[in-house]
């Protein structure tokens, strides 16, 4: 390589640096603003609004969902606290106990009264009949 | 010799001869790679047993969202061979890749987004890797329309590459959001260091439909490299002997 090949190349790498580290200075910032939701273990360490919208996820705890005509309430846990939900709607055909979920809505004396509910589900696909042998 | 063929290779005239040689192989051969992968991914296998038949749509989500990265880290090592040894071709290909790029981003959220809303219950929400690859999108988008601005292609170029470096930086921020913030959107399934969380008569198809993907993006990259090979060299001898 000679020497204007070297310049463009270290002005190169400087480029990226500087980037680099520009975003990594914002997304420090921005640190956990970027989250999509609270765990149920962050939601106990703060103090929120009775009028802030805020978004809580989780798990589903196991024998918690319970139906009243068209109103939902469940347990939301990170399998070291939970929280609540009562729910008047809808809600997707994911949503089911010890799966994931986000639900949207406001903090009312350690209970979320939830606009939205949303399923998450994870990394893992398989057939059904497999997913029995596992578990056996 | 490596050298010499790497010069011979970044010829636009050799370029182009190589591509005309080799296109009908690549096309042929992933378009029968991707069609049987669809097919066998559609019809022949088994449903999640969560999701049941939706996930199905992973046979067009997954390649497009891999390719949509893939092909932005392929503009910027482009970008950096332009920059650093100043080869026409690196640049004609950097502004080739980009409108192929903003598709294959578009097919990425477009599908995600229908995929959303049986799974999920949405088919949008600001989490951070359906954000960041909006982003990814708006910034192909830019590119291309930098690009057209200019009226004098050297200075088009130079400009083009630097910002393709310094847009780079959003591409490890894609990969790594659902590891590094809550998302409503799952974690990777097929990892280098992991065994896939994907069963395999689920998974074959979906490598296939990757690889065909990638040839018949492959395919259309050599297309639109080709016309900007025409519409930079017009005034050449050899371009005129071949048209």
């Amino acid at each position: 390589m000679n020497s204007t090949r070297k310049r463009r190349l270290f002005n190169i790498c400087i480029v990226i640096l500087f980037s680099m580290s520009g975003a990594g200075l914002i997304l420090y910032s921005l640190n956990s603003n970027l989250d999509y939701f609270f765990t149920p273990t962050e939601l106990k360490n703060k103090t929120i609004s009775v009028d802030k919208r805020i978004k809580v996820g989780g798990m589903v705890l196991k024998g918690s969902v319970e139906r009243i005509s068209s109103k939902v309430s469940f347990t939301i846990t990170d399998y070291k606290n939970s929280v609540n939900v009562e729910y008047e709607g809808i809600v997707p055909d994911l949503f089911k106990e010890e799966s994931g979920v986000v639900v949207l809505g406001y903090l009312k004396n350690q209970m979320v009264f939830a606009e939205e509910v949303l399923a998450k589900h994870d990394e893992n696909y398989m057939p059904p009949s497999l997913k029995i042998v596992n578990d056996n | 010799m490596i050298k010499k063929f790497i010069h011979q290779f970044a010829s636009p005239k050799t370029f182009l001869l190589q591509v005309e040689r080799s296109y009908s192989f690549i096309f042929f051969t992933s378009l029968c790679i991707y069609v049987f992968s669809i097919v066998w991914g559609l019809l022949f296998t088994p449903e999640d047993f969560v999701q049941g038949n939706s996930y199905r749509i992973m046979y067009l989500h997954v390649p497009a969202s891999f390719l949509s990265q893939s092909l932005y880290i392929a503009m910027a090592v482009s970008s950096v061979t332009y920059l650093i040894w100043r080869v026409k071709l690196a640049a004609y290909l950097v502004i080739a890749i980009a409108p192929i790029g903003a598709m294959t981003t578009f097919i990425a959220l477009i599908s995600g987004s229908i995929w959303g809303i049986p799974t999920w219950g949405t088919w949008w929400q600001w989490d951070a890797r359906i954000t960041s690859t909006l982003i990814l999108f708006i910034m192909y988008l830019g590119l291309i329309s930098l690009h057209n601005s200019f009226s004098n292609y050297e200075k088009a170029d130079k400009l083009l590459s630097w910002l393709v470096i310094v847009g780079a930086v959003n591409i490890p921020i894609i990969k790594k959001s659902v590891d590094w913030w809550s998302t409503l959107h799952q974690s990777a399934s097929i990892t280098l260091t992991e065994k896939p969380s994907i069963d395999p008569v689920m998974l074959y198809p979906l490598i296939g439909a990757i690889i065909g993907f990638f040839g018949l993006i492959v395919c259309l990259i050599l297309m639109s490299s080709k016309n900007q090979i025409f519409i930079r060299e017009k005034n050449k001898s050899w371009v005129k002997d071949y048209v």
